[in-house]
C-alpha cells in the first residue's frame, strides 16, 4: 500500500461513519428529542395546571363538582393535556433508555422552573436555591455523559410468567 | 403519619417508576414520534398489566401527597422525592439489570441533594 493510499484508509476508517454508527447516532438523537419533550411538557404542564389553579382559587371540598369547575379554566385544561402528553412521552422514553438515566437527566425540569420563575416572574432565588440548581446541572451533566442504554431486552426476571 | 405518609409516597413513586420501566421494556422501543407510532403504544399500554400496576402505585402516591400536602407544607414532601432518586437508582441496578457505576450513582446524589436544596 502506497503513503498516498493512507489518507484515504484512515477516512474509511476513522471519519466515515459505519452503518451501525450512523444508526446509534439517529438512536441516540430520537432519545434526546424525547428528553427534550419529557423535560418541556413537564415544566409547562406543571406552570400552566399552577397559574389555572390560582385563578380557580383554593378548592377544600369532598364534591367532584367542584373539581370539575377547576376544568372550565383555560389554563388548568392547557396544562392537564399537556401534562398527558407528558406522561405518555415519558413512557415513550423509558421503552428507549434506562431508568437511572431517565430519572437524572429529567430532573433539569427542577432548574428550568426556578430560572423560569426568576426571569420571567421575578422570583427571589436563595443561594441555598442557586446551590440546587449547581447540583442538579452536575447531575445532568454527569448522567448524560453515560450512554442512554445499557441493557437489552426486556428484564425478564422481573415479569411474573401468566404476565407475558 | 407525616412520615408514613413520606414513606408511602417514596415507595410508591419508587415502585411506579420500575413497574413502568419494566413494562415498557417489555412492550418494546418506540421506533419513532409519529402520531401513529404513539396511538399505538397508547393502544398497547392499556393492555400491559405492568405499566397498569405502575400506574396504580403512583395514583397512591399522588393521593398519599395530597394527604400530606393537607397536613404540613409542601416541604415536608421534599424528602420523599430526593430518596426516591437513590432508591430507584438502587432498584434499577438490582432488578432492571441496569450498568450503574459511578457516574450515575453520582448524579443521583447529586440531583437528591440537589432536590432538598431548592425546597429552602
Amino acid at each position: 500500500m502506497s503513503l498516498q493510499d493512507r489518507p484515504s484508509l484512515v477516512m474509511q476508517t476513522f471519519v466515515r461513519p459505519t452503518d451501525n454508527q450512523t444508526q446509534n447516532g439517529r438512536r441516540g438523537r430520537k432519545t434526546h428529542a424525547l428528553v427534550l419533550l419529557v423535560i418541556v411538557t413537564n415544566v409547562f404542564g406543571n406552570v400552566f395546571l399552577s397559574r389555572g389553579m390560582h385563578q380557580v382559587g383554593r378548592i377544600v371540598s369532598a364534591s367532584p363538582f367542584d373539581y370539575v369547575r377547576a376544568f372550565a379554566n383555560p389554563w388548568t385544561t392547557l396544562g392537564i393535556v399537556i401534562l398527558v402528553v407528558w406522561i405518555f412521552s415519558d413512557l415513550a422514553l423509558l421503552s428507549r433508555a434506562d431508568l437511572s438515566f431517565v430519572l437524572p437527566v429529567t430532573a433539569s425540569a427542577y432548574v428550568l422552573v426556578a430560572l423560569l420563575g426568576h426571569f420571567f416572574l421575578h422570583d427571589h432565588i436563595s443561594w441555598e436555591r442557586w446551590m440546587g440548581i449547581l447540583l442538579i446541572t452536575g447531575g445532568v451533566v454527569l448522567a448524560e455523559e453515560t450512554p442512554t442504554r445499557t441493557t437489552t431486552g426486556p428484564p425478564e426476571h422481573l415479569i411474573p410468567e401468566r404476565l407475558l | 403519619m407525616k412520615w408514613i405518609l413520606v414513606g408511602i409516597i417514596a415507595l410508591c413513586n419508587t415502585l411506579g417508576d420500575v413497574l413502568n420501566t419494566a413494562g415498557m421494556k417489555r412492550q418494546g422501543e418506540v421506533e419513532d414520534l409519529r402520531p401513529w407510532t404513539l396511538l399505538r403504544m397508547i393502544r398497547k399500554i392499556f393492555r400491559n398489566p405492568l405499566v397498569l400496576g405502575g400506574f396504580a402505585a403512583l395514583a397512591v402516591s399522588f393521593f398519599a401527597l395530597l394527604s400530606l400536602l393537607s397536613i404540613t407544607t409542601v416541604s415536608f414532601a421534599v424528602p420523599a422525592t430526593a430518596v426516591s432518586y437513590l432508591l430507584e437508582t438502587l432498584l434499577a441496578k438490582y432488578i432492571l439489570g441496569e450498568d450503574v457505576r459511578w457516574r450515575r450513582w453520582a448524579a443521583a446524589t447529586l440531583v437528591a441533594c440537589g432536590v432538598v436544596m431548592l425546597s429552602f
